[in-house]
């Protein structure tokens, strides 16, 4: 069968929401897009675990504590799922971790912001994973089954996870005058960076087309932004706390809200590497890696001094 | 997994460990956070034999036309109330 032939056979399951396993054939460019999304997907699940972490041992109680602890676990677990997506395209995970070490990969850039306060941990909870909700309630239909079905795994989980941050501002903007002036501070700082999440306009935004081509991207950014606007200004009123955004309007018409204009030069500038944690983040995941060495040495110590000691019995 | 007895264990996913022993501890972490299951088992993805797509109308064509295998195939006298 020619190149042709098997290109339109792909396209056909694509339109028919048949969806593409790993055996099946498809177009370089779909593989390596792929590979590159899920990939930095698994990064920024990773790298997003240390702006939280760094919280865990000052939470406020105990059970903010272990909530706290298992949403990190599930990033974790994220992290994992997705490698292992990645993996049936072919690539090795220890390459992608390599890209991104060397500053090849990408991942989220949300998560070169700081935590500065333990508000910043109830935020992070209600926006930036309620902006990940948005965007990966939609990837579990996207064309590639391993993808697809991490997702849904995935979306299963982090359903707490927004809950979990929520529940934080809701205790805060009830509490004491400085703990509500702490979760205003947090959420003056997060919002837009929450936004920025769903990457550049529509009319900016180059790999688009193609990815809702071959049903990898199922909406467009700005229709997801708009989704988590309309969701999100009520919950921020619901806590008694203002949006950062003095053109923020209601359409009474429309039933939307409408934003005011994003700072792009922000954006670019931590996307590039200047924002306040890149450099902390990298340096973060290469000495865990490093220092982490000796685990991985060890536990395929024990795993070859296990197998003898195994031979050797069944020889005896 | 296995998700509770009386079921069949089935595919959760893929993981990397030093051998069998640590894969059921991970396995354990990975996939079990939220009850998932009551049993796992552990398998070397070298020794998974998987057909091949390229077989998928020959292996499994052949079944498609044998309407004979379903009861709603055979038609009975209306008298015959539980068959």
């Amino acid at each position: 069968m020619s190149e042709k032939d098997l290109e339109k056979i792909f396209q056909e399951k694509i339109d028919n929401e048949v969806k593409i396993e790993p055996k099946d054939w498809m177009p370089e460019a779909y593989r390596k897009t792929l590979i590159r999304q899920i990939s930095q997907h698994a990064h920024s699940e990773v790298v997003g675990m240390l702006p939280e972490a760094n919280w865990i041992t000052r939470a406020p109680s105990l059970m903010r504590k272990v909530a706290l602890l298992a949403k990190i676990q599930d990033e974790a677990g994220h992290g994992l799922y997705l490698y292992s997506a990645a993996e049936t395209l072919g690539v090795e995970r220890d390459d992608t971790i390599d890209d991104l070490h060397a500053g090849v990969a990408k991942y989220s850039s949300i998560f070169n912001y700081p935590t500065l306060t333990w508000a910043d941990i109830g935020a992070i909870g209600w926006l930036v994973d309620g902006a990940a909700i948005m965007n990966q309630v939609p990837l579990c239909r996207c064309s590639f089954g391993p993808y697809s079905r991490a997702m849904i795994r995935v979306c299963k989980e982090e359903s707490f996870h927004q809950r979990q941050g929520y529940s934080i501002m809701v205790a805060m903007a009830n509490g004491t005058p400085e703990q509500k002036r702490m979760a205003q501070s947090a959420i003056d700082r997060w919002w837009w960076p929450a936004l920025m999440m769903f990457g550049p306009h529509d009319a900016d935004s180059q790999h688009s087309a193609q990815s809702m081509n071959w049903k990898i991207k199922r909406f467009s950014n700005d229709e997801l932004r708009q989704r988590f606007l309309d969701a999100t200004v009520p919950q921020c009123h619901l806590l008694g706390c203002t949006v950062p955004d003095p053109d923020l309007k209601f359409d009474e018409e429309t039933g939307h809200w409408s934003m005011g204009p994003i700072n792009w030069d922000e954006f670019w500038q931590v996307v590039k590497g200047h924002g306040r944690c890149n450099k902390q983040r990298l340096d973060h995941r290469r000495e865990a890696y490093e220092n982490g060495a000796w685990v991985r040495e060890a536990a395929l110590a024990y795993a070859d001094k296990k197998a003898k000691r195994k031979q050797a019995t069944q020889a005896a | 997994m296995r998700s509770k007895a009386g079921l069949s264990h089935r595919h959760s996913g893929s993981l990397h460990a030093a051998d069998a022993e640590m894969a059921l501890e991970m396995a354990r972490d990975v996939y079990t956070r939220r009850n998932e299951g009551v049993s796992i088992w552990v398998v070397e993805s070298k020794n998974i034999m998987a057909s091949d797509p390229e077989d998928k109308e020959a292996l499994f064509e052949p079944a498609g036309d044998k309407i004979y295998r379903h009861p709603t195939f055979y038609e009975l006298p209306e008298e015959v109330k539980h068959m």
